[in-house]
């Protein structure tokens, strides 16, 4: 890949970032950012990281732009079905975001970085790093995924099921979310 | 294309993240620029792992699945926001400012 390309993804994605923060329509914005990321998968390609940009399209593209869709689609209302941005707040964003770019990119024109491309770790090494090297970090993760699960289903519990199980009404809650639904 | 430009598309993504977290006012909306700032980190983690042969792709994987984890709590509390207020607007839950 030449370095034409990655112009060409750089641009796509900052248009897409710039849509994804801009567009009205929530479930555009959501495209826009699956859109982002998948561009971020070819990126990782380019840049010699082919597990990472799979596993990017699996679970960010796949799995996240997914599931924000479904969480515009169930929270839709037609009076905030379309986020505007405010006026006041648009100066100040604007203010906010120059400020760090400008930080930012002082900082790395300002670093010695090198800049030659050296061999990375192969798909092999990776999954070796992490059962062996990173093993404690990866049983943590796992950990903090399962909590993640169970705290989600928690919260986001419907409040009439509970009630109905406490006065022991109903055998199989499951039907039983079903008909509070008919209800 | 060389670690300074990677860096500086970053920076750019992260900023324009920034940007979408202080405009928006909906929950959904905020979580996509979260998302946009995480993606950006990662990518300059990935451009460090290139071309200063740090070994930074393990910890792309981790942010990766915080990331998920995340994503599935927040959608959550959103779900949750718009039972309560029947918006997803944060303006609406602002009785717990202190």
């Amino acid at each position: 890949m030449s370095n034409a390309w990655f112009w060409l993804l750089a641009a796509a994605l900052c248009v897409s970032a710039v849509m994804v923060v801009r567009s009205r329509d929530l479930v555009r914005a959501v495209l826009w950012l699956a859109l982002g990321l998948l561009l971020t998968a070819g990126l990782y390609a380019y840049l010699d990281a082919p597990f990472l940009a799979g596993v990017q399209v699996l679970t960010y593209v796949g799995g996240v732009a997914t599931l924000m869709v479904f969480g515009v689609m169930v929270t839709r209302r037609h009076t905030s079905a379309s986020a505007e941005a405010s006026n006041d707040s648009n100066a100040v964003g604007v203010l906010a975001a120059l400020g760090v770019f400008a930080l930012l990119a002082t900082a790395i024109l300002k670093t010695d970085l090198p800049e030659s491309s050296v061999p990375t770790q192969t798909t092999a090494e990776l999954g070796r790093a992490l059962l062996d090297t990173y093993l404690l970090a990866f049983e943590a993760v796992s950990l903090l995924l399962l909590a993640a699960i169970v705290g989600a289903v928690v919260i986001a519990r419907r409040r009439d099921v509970e009630t109905r199980e406490t006065r022991g009404s109903a055998t199989l809650p499951s039907i039983q979310v079903g008909r509070t639904e008919a209800e | 294309m060389t670690l300074v430009q990677c860096l500086l598309l970053a920076s750019a993504l992260f900023s324009v993240g920034v940007y979408g977290l202080i405009t928006r006012r909906q929950a959904v909306a905020m979580l996509l620029s979260i998302e946009l700032m995480v993606n950006a980190a990662n990518l300059a983690l990935v451009a460090f792992a290139k071309y200063a042969g740090a070994p930074t792709q393990p910890l792309v994987l981790f942010t990766l699945a915080i990331t998920v984890a995340e994503v599935a709590v927040g959608l959550a509390l959103v779900m949750l926001l718009y039972r309560r207020y029947d918006d997803t607007l944060l303006d609406a839950a602002s009785e717990t400012k202190g």
